[in-house]
């Protein structure tokens, strides 16, 4: 059977996530109870979560986390790391045995930095030798997937339900200040872990819950650009999408969002004539990010969390606030299964995000 | 002797029995094909002038008058066809270069027809057209490669100019002379009523439909008829004609009896006086003279108005394309081989050129492949039929299209192709003031606006079919295609996978 | 009353507790409940649920004359299909709430999502209301076919909305009233605004009442005679946009 990036498979899915505005962590208990009582909106096919907080010890370095499909293709990249990166440390992933995960990849990490001669040589900042590594790692070696690459956060997924993936990876021993899940129902699938999401790039991660119908157009805008969709997933082209928007051309978030889910040409005609020149720009310059079709979607980042559901609201979403928390979920009874008393809940509007950041802090952290 | 071996290509047939003799046909027909009798009260046909227009039957009040393609028949070769031997007929007689009018009818491959589109079933709901926003608006203008904003968050960038289209479709480039000012005056105010453009052609813009100007892109071409200041500004774009598709490589040529008065007046040419436009600009032998004149354009326009580059769909489009957007042009307005005409020789016509649809593929992908895409409009023409068209163009990646035989017909034209002659019954293709009347732009750009209308609707019904509520979403989404009765080839260059693959 | 304890149950088995619960006694409570669905899809008059938690989404999906209570929020297409009957939320509710229900009333104490009342539809004595104490999201009343919706948008904070937009797109049939008089701009192009009749008053009166009453509020201030009805400019909205082929 052709893996994920060899065809498009669509998925329908449940999203969640958790932050602590305050930067305070958490262990990964409650996400996992989250998305475990979505358990309806997904099949066993793929499930995951992404971690932001949780390597304090090592927040200055690249975290990747790696699929190898064989011993052979490790050994292989590494060597293409050693090449290319300082490695401060190396070792497998733990897990734990449980009975509906089967079929485990080999499960690597390693922490990073690029070689500083050869990011100077190329006059490219670590962020984009990084990134450009890792696409390369994807393309380039087979049987071998980076499933996450940010700093100080990391991604773990696999095939199974959410919340037998999180019991896996031990994520209730984990602390982060931020985590989002994800429950996949993919229409079909060849079981392969990297297909799983959410999908990362950098510190982004992706979890999204719909089938876009502006993949494609999504797909040739961001290749222009020098991504190359491997994948074929909605949740990889709308990574690459926020990656472009805010890290390349970096557009400040709130606007890159207007791009994502445009205002109406109507609404914008309604608005005072500098807020209509700056949508009317976003829109046609960017048009071709539009993401089109029902999505909602969670995207992370170092700073925090962004929600996003499409213009017209095909999907539901529904935030609330405690404290310094403020939690995203497909369902209300996800979220209050976890809290069970909101100082706010609310269904956000479509193309209006939610957006969460961490407060605070003097040195303002990278997207 | 000059014996003439042709013989007429249609036939007209009166039932005698359904005729009132009310003489119509006599006074409708410019090519007098009818003639009455008086004296025997009969009516007398001369078939050999018969194009076939349908002016005498439709009018007809009791549909006495059928056409049919004239019977005689020669032997049954599938070398030596009729059309052959009878233009060889033509040749020998008159020692002539064939001449055609409107684009290519022979059967190449329709690609349009060979592409299916997608719908949305269950994973994503497909948008219900008539009650959600289904938007379908286009920006055309060149795009800066990204946005800049201050540290407050605010827009710094300047944005070149666009014209809006609230549909991405605009009346292809029909000039004043090879069409009727009526003709003229009906594109002009159903632009204006739909939120689209016209463009003038290359016969200059008649000072009556100045004021249409918001709706309106002028065209440069070879021979700068009626291009002024005035002229340039008067637009909300500028179009410089590189080709056509009916004729690319080739100029134009309006015979001197359709410069009459007012065309001559508006060309800036005498009256009675051939209009030639040379076959290519003699201000650009290369690229770069295409640079010098986008620029020179641009200045005395102030860099209000973007600047598009009408280009033939020929072989290497794709290169092509890309130095115009190098040269600074804000789009590119490629049009394929079938692509109208009111007059091309036959033999370039129907044998230089490549479809459109291939065309298109190539460059949109070429223009990514650069990483250019996005800071250009791509727009196509050369016999986009219906709605259907238009949204498989969206999807290998068209900006919009224009279209000339479309509107046409919209007009009345009931695709005689002999628009060469100047004698049109339908007042479009002819600058004769008595032919001219028929077309009453009051009545005629209605049907221009229901005609875009529609088709706005179907376009709108197949993108919320797809899932998608702008047509932003659908520019460059080849998903949405999938190939029929394609090879492995064709695929590849549409970028597109085989049904159900 | 029976009480069933749904922490933790997955829906099916819920459902099925539910229905052995009726055989004998038709009134039960449910408590801890988190997103299980179908709650009380298709059970017939004289079924009494109270919901404690947040029922699942197709809450009551074709129920055909039972009253379901819920002591907290709802979530998306609550009342789906649904024939006759009552649903009471002390709370708010997600999108697509009454979707094509054909009778029955569904009382919202706070705001709904969007897509309220798509395609509700009346036949013959069978009219569906629904009445809702908050705001809408957008398309409220999207393809109206029949019923009403009434909107009270009670305690709303200074500019805000009480609709979203599209109101009323594609309706043709039924009547929306709403406390406020929103921008033109806010509805679809089917819809049109018309004067409330003494028979309108004494309707929204009754349902205004019972919202009232369910939810112990003092609405008495509420001047219904200065709601706005919209409805349907026309049945067969459209007529014109088609020609055979």
């Amino acid at each position: 059977m052709l893996k994920e990036g060899e065809f498009r498979i669509p998925s329908g899915c449940a999203i969640s996530g958790i932050i602590d505005k305050k930067g305070k962590r958490f262990s990964g208990e409650e996400i996992i109870k989250s998305i475990a009582l979505m358990h309806e909106r997904s099949n066993g096919l793929g499930g995951g979560f992404a971690a932001y907080g949780i390597y304090p010890q090592y927040k200055e370095l690249y975290a990747f986390h790696i699929f190898y499909d064989n011993l052979s293709v490790k050994s292989q990249v590494e060597d293409f790391l050693t090449k290319h990166f300082e490695i401060e440390s190396a070792g497998n992933i733990p897990t734990k045995s449980v009975p509906n995960i089967k079929d485990q990849p080999l499960i690597w990490r390693y922490f990073v930095s690029p070689k500083i001669y050869m990011s100077k040589e190329e006059v490219m900042d670590e962020d984009e030798f990084t990134s450009r590594r890792v696409i390369r790692i994807n393309t380039e070696y087979k049987g071998a997937y980076v499933l996450s690459s940010g700093k100080n956060m990391g991604a773990f997924k696999g095939v199974g339900y959410p919340e037998d993936i999180g019991e896996f990876f031990m994520l209730d021993r984990y602390e982060a200040y931020m985590w989002t899940a994800h429950g996949r129902f993919p229409t079909n699938t060849p079981g392969w872990w990297g297909g799983a999401h959410p999908f990362t790039m950098l510190n982004w991660s992706v979890v999204h819950n719909g089938e876009i119908s502006s993949y494609d157009a999504n797909r040739r805008f961001v290749e222009m650009f020098g991504y190359k969709c491997t994948l074929q997933t909605d949740t990889e082209v709308i990574t690459y999408l926020f990656d472009l928007l805010v890290r390349k051309h970096k557009m400040p978030l709130e606007k890159a969002l207007k791009a994502v889910a445009a205002p109406f040409w109507d609404d914008i005609e309604r608005e005072s004539k500098e807020v209509q020149n700056e949508l009317k720009s976003i829109r046609t310059v960017y048009a071709s990010a539009l993401i089109n079709g029902p999505f909602s979607i969670v995207l992370g980042c170092a700073k925090g969390m962004i929600a996003l559901n499409d213009r017209i609201k095909l999907r539901s979403l529904v935030a609330a606030e405690k404290g310094d928390r403020t939690y995203i979920a497909s369902e209300e009874s996800a979220i209050k299964i976890i809290c069970d008393n909101p100082d706010k809940i609310w269904s956000p509007k479509g193309g209006e995000a939610v957006i969460a950041l961490l407060e605070g802090g003097n040195n303002e952290p990278k997207f | 002797m000059n014996l003439n071996f042709n013989s007429p290509l249609f036939e007209v047939i009166r039932d005698e029995k359904k005729c009132v003799k009310c003489k119509l046909c006599v006074v409708q027909c410019s090519n007098k094909v009818h003639l009455y009798d008086e004296k025997k009260d009969i009516f007398k046909v001369d078939d050999m002038k018969c194009v076939n227009c349908h002016r005498c039957a439709v009018l007809c009040p009791t549909k006495a008058l059928v056409i049919k393609k004239y019977p005689l028949e020669y032997r049954e070769n599938a070398m030596w066809t009729d059309s052959t031997i009878k233009e060889i007929y033509k040749q020998s007689q008159t020692g002539g270069v064939l001449l055609s009018s409107m684009g290519n009818p022979n059967p190449f491959p329709v690609y349009w027809d060979k592409m299916l589109l997608n719908a949305s079933q269950v994973t994503n709901p497909s948008i219900d057209p008539l009650r959600e926003p289904m938007e379908t608006k286009v920006m055309i203008g060149r795009k800066p490669e990204k946005l800049e904003f201050d540290s407050k968050g605010k827009l710094t960038t300047k944005m070149y100019p666009q014209v809006e289209l609230s549909v991405p479709v605009m009346f292809a480039a029909m000039s004043y002379g090879a069409i009727s000012k009526n003709a003229h005056e009906a594109l002009a105010r159903a632009a204006d009523d739909l939120g689209i453009c016209y463009n003038t052609g290359e016969g200059g813009l008649n000072k009556d439909f100045y004021k249409y100007g918001k709706n309106t892109v002028v065209q440069v071409a070879s021979g700068r008829f009626g291009v002024h200041k005035e002229y340039l500004n008067a637009g909300v774009a500028i179009e410089i004609k590189i080709g056509q598709g009916a004729k690319p490589g080739i100029g134009g040529h309006l015979p001197g009896r359709k410069v009459g008065e007012d065309v001559s007046y508006t060309r800036m040419i005498p009256a009675g006086s051939d209009a030639i436009s040379p076959a290519l600009h003699h201000d650009i032998y290369s690229i770069e003279d295409l640079r010098q004149l986008i620029f020179s354009l641009k200045e005395v326009t102030r860099y209000e108005k973007p600047i598009f580059v009408k280009i033939a769909a020929v072989h290497n489009a794709a290169a092509i394309a890309s130095g115009a957007v190098r040269a600074g042009s804000d789009a590119i307005v490629v049009d394929g081989f079938r692509g109208g005409t009111g007059a091309a020789p036959t033999r370039v016509r129907d044998n230089v050129g490549i479809p459109i649809e291939l065309a298109l593929a190539s460059i949109d992908q070429r223009l990514r492949e650069e990483g250019i895409r996005n800071q250009v409009s791509l727009l196509i023409s050369g016999s986009v039929r219906n709605s259907a068209d238009i949204v498989k163009a969206i999807a290998l990646g068209a900006d919009a299209v224009c279209i000339g035989t479309a509107a046409l017909i919209a007009l009345g034209c009931h695709m005689c192709r002999t628009c060469v002659a100047g004698k049109c019954n339908w007042g479009i293709a002819t600058q004769d003031p008595e032919l001219v009347k028929r077309l009453d732009p009051e009545v005629m750009y209605k049907r221009l606006v229901n005609l875009v209308s529609a088709w706005n609707h179907e376009i709108q019904e197949l993108l919320g079919g797809m899932g998608i509520n702008a047509v932003d979403s659908l520019r460059g989404n080849r998903l949405m295609l999938a190939g029929i009765d394609l090879n492995e080839k064709e695929l590849k260059i549409l970028g597109i996978k085989y049904a159900g693959e | 009353m029976e009480t069933i304890d749904a922490l933790d149950v997955y829906y099916r088995k819920l459902n099925d507790s539910i229905d052995s619960a009726i055989k004998t006694d038709k009134n039960i409570t449910l408590s801890g409940v988190f997103g299980q669905r179908y709650i009380g899809r298709g059970l017939s008059k004289g079924v009494k649920i109270k919901i404690q938690g947040t029922p699942g989404n197709d809450m009551a999906a074709y129920m055909d004359g039972a009253e379901i209570e819920v002591f907290g929020n709802a979530q998306d297409a609550v009342g789906n299909t649904m024939n006759a009957g009552r649903i009471v939320i002390h709370g708010r509710c997600g999108d697509t709430l009454g979707y094509s229900m054909r009778g029955g009333e569904i009382y919202v104490e706070g705001n709904v999502g969007y897509r309220v009342g798509i395609h509700m539809k009346e036949y013959k004595d069978m009219k569906p209301v629904i009445v809702a104490g908050g705001k809408a999201g957008d398309f409220l009343g999207e393809y109206m076919a029949g019923g009403a919706i009434i909107l009270l948008g009670l305690d709303l904070a200074e500019g805000e909305e009480i609709i979203g937009r599209f109101c009323g797109t594609g309706i043709h049939g039924g009547k929306i009233y709403i406390n406020g008089n929103p921008d033109k701009y806010n509805f679809g192009k089917e819809v049109e605004k018309v004067s409330l009749t003494d028979e309108d008053i004494a309707f929204l009166r009754n349902h205004v009442d019972l919202y009232a009453k369910f939810f112990k509020k003092d609405l008495s201030y509420l001047k219904l005679e200065a709601f706005a009805k919209y409805a349907a400019v026309n049945k067969n909205p459209y007529f014109n946009m088609y020609c055979s082929n």
